[in-house]
């Protein structure tokens, strides 16, 4: 295609934005509600992978102490977790310390169970060189004499993925729908832009235009539909997800989880939903324009 | 060069709209075609554009055999046609300059060879004055004059005018006649499908007569209606 074709092209798709009025604001719309969901439902989706993977990843085992355990025996336990070739380091949190922490993160309110009313346990945060290998230790440890529990992550992660597998299955399967029904709408809204210009179209074929020069401007409409839908969910994501991540970074401070940084995360989700913008902008042209190009 | 060879065309519903037409256009040649509604006479003309496909037979126009043409080449043959119809088809929302120079952009011209051609046959259709102004402030003569330079802008070998003075006084007719007998004295050959007797009758030229899907008559420098002929 000639370049001078292309401009043509480009400036005819933004005066027919302009002169399709109310029709471009409607287009706009329903990508906007599309994209919005999509948005939201792809930041949950990719949240709940980044912190199932840091439960995967979780190297640490909590070994509760028995209560009323010496401080003795508490460094005989010690040295034998120590003996453990798996083990990197350890270290020792009072319950005390243990219950600051669930303070933090659970509110005041927790601050009724202080001083003997704390139902706590000392804890030694065991790490181990693998992620694997926390299995095998916490098996170990809850053998070990003046322990009365040890946890791991992979405990809570077994029941973690199957949530996350089942909200990666609705989440892809809401998402396609909602693109489904996106390319639908645009399709539709464009369809009746379309029918609004046949005329347009009827002497453009009797000049003697090629489908794809006929097509052109229409497709480059509909991904600017896109882009311009775009923008706004793009808005609403990324003001939405800064706050979010702000008020749960505060939550799960105490923990070894996080939720993705913002920076380069909205990076990638804006590009994303430009790019899923102008993709269903344009194939909803596509399609709507099949129809209008038979001879 | 337009060739018809035991052409018929049948539509969905079974009506023979065409019924084994058989004749030869020459090049530069001046075609009136006459009949009354329903005769046959647009499907004729659209199958010569290639807008309807014949359901039997063979048409030739220029070096295209319609019948077998692939629809990726309609473009590229209806490129050498020039089309004008009654409700001229002229886009409300460009001005006089634009449309014609549509007809260029869509085939990729260059722009500046567009500018040309366009300010060419605007002083062929005496509308040099008139660039600047948008279809609704022009006159019916003028709007179809507009047309005509948007069908002859791409220099096409062929004419088709489908009812070009149906919607003109008599006066503005005959003005359009005037440009259309010089598009063609220029080599052009023109089809023209009209109901005006008056215009078929002063200016002199070939008729094809069609009723009920036929041709029944093929006359040279013929009149509106036969009987006329020997009396002029």
């Amino acid at each position: 295609m000639k370049l001078a074709t292309f401009k043509r092209h480009l400036v005819e798709s933004f005066k027919s934005l302009k002169r399709n009025g109310w029709m471009s604001v409607a287009a706009f719309s329903a990508v906007t509600v599309t994209l919005l969901l999509v948005g939201v439902l792809l930041t949950i989706l990719l949240n709940v992978n980044k912190i199932a993977s840091d439960v995967e990843n979780d190297v640490q085992v909590r070994v509760l102490i028995n209560r009323g355990t010496a401080q003795q025996q508490r460094n005989q336990l010690k040295n034998k977790l120590k003996a453990e070739t798996a083990v990197k380091k350890i270290t020792f949190s009072s319950k005390e310390h243990e219950l600051k922490n669930v303070i933090k993160s659970y509110g005041k309110g927790f601050k009724l169970f202080g001083g003997d009313g704390n139902p706590l346990y000392d804890v030694f945060i065991v790490q181990t060189k693998e992620p694997k290998q926390t299995v095998q230790i916490a098996r170990k440890a809850k053998n070990m004499k003046f322990v009365y529990d040890a946890k791991y992550g992979g405990t809570s992660a077994k029941r973690l993925f199957a949530i996350v597998n089942s909200i990666q299955r609705w989440g892809m399967g809401i998402s396609l729908l909602l693109l489904f029904v996106a390319v639908f709408l645009i399709s539709n809204t464009i369809r009746i832009t379309i029918l609004s210009r046949q005329n347009e179209i009827s002497i453009m074929r009797l000049v003697g235009a090629t489908n794809s020069f006929i097509r052109w401007p229409f497709v480059l409409e509909g991904a600017w539909t896109g882009l311009f839908g775009a923008m706004l969910p793009l808005i609403i994501v990324d003001f939405g997800y800064v706050w979010t991540h702000r008020v749960l970074s505060q939550t799960l401070a105490s923990t070894s989880y996080r939720l993705l940084s913002p920076g380069v995360f909205l990076v990638e989700i804006d590009a994303l939903l430009i790019l899923i913008g102008i993709c269903i902008g344009a194939l909803g042209a596509t399609f709507s324009m099949r129809r209008f190009l038979k001879i | 060069m337009i060739e018809f060879k035991h052409v018929s065309k049948k539509y969905a519903n079974q009506i023979t709209a065409v019924d084994n037409f058989n004749l030869k256009i020459q090049q530069g040649e001046f075609v009136y075609v006459i009949g009354p509604s329903g005769a046959g006479k647009s499907t004729f003309i659209k199958m010569m554009y290639r807008e309807e496909k014949p359901t039997l037979g063979q048409i030739k126009v220029n070096e295209y055999e319609l019948e077998k043409i692939k629809n990726s080449k309609i473009p590229f043959f209806r490129r050498e046609l020039g089309i004008v119809f009654q409700d001229f088809k002229l886009l409300s929302k460009l001005t006089v300059f634009e449309n014609i120079a549509y007809a260029l952009q869509v085939i990729e011209k260059d722009p500046v060879e567009i500018k040309k051609r366009v300010n060419h046959v605007l002083k062929l259709v005496k509308l040099v004055s008139k660039g600047a102004a948008f279809p609704a402030e022009l006159s019916g003569g003028e709007q179809q004059r507009v047309a005509i330079a948007r069908a002859i802008a791409n220099k096409p070998s062929i004419l088709i005018a489908d009812e070009p003075t149906g919607n003109l006084d008599p006066e503005t007719a005959e003005g359009i006649m005037k440009i259309l007998e010089k598009i063609n004295i220029q080599g052009t050959t023109v089809v023209m499908a009209t109901h005006n007797s008056h215009i078929v009758n002063e200016f002199r030229h070939r008729v094809i007569e069609i009723e009920n899907g036929h041709v029944i008559r093929d006359q040279d420098e013929g009149s509106f209606f036969q009987d006329e002929a020997s009396n002029f």
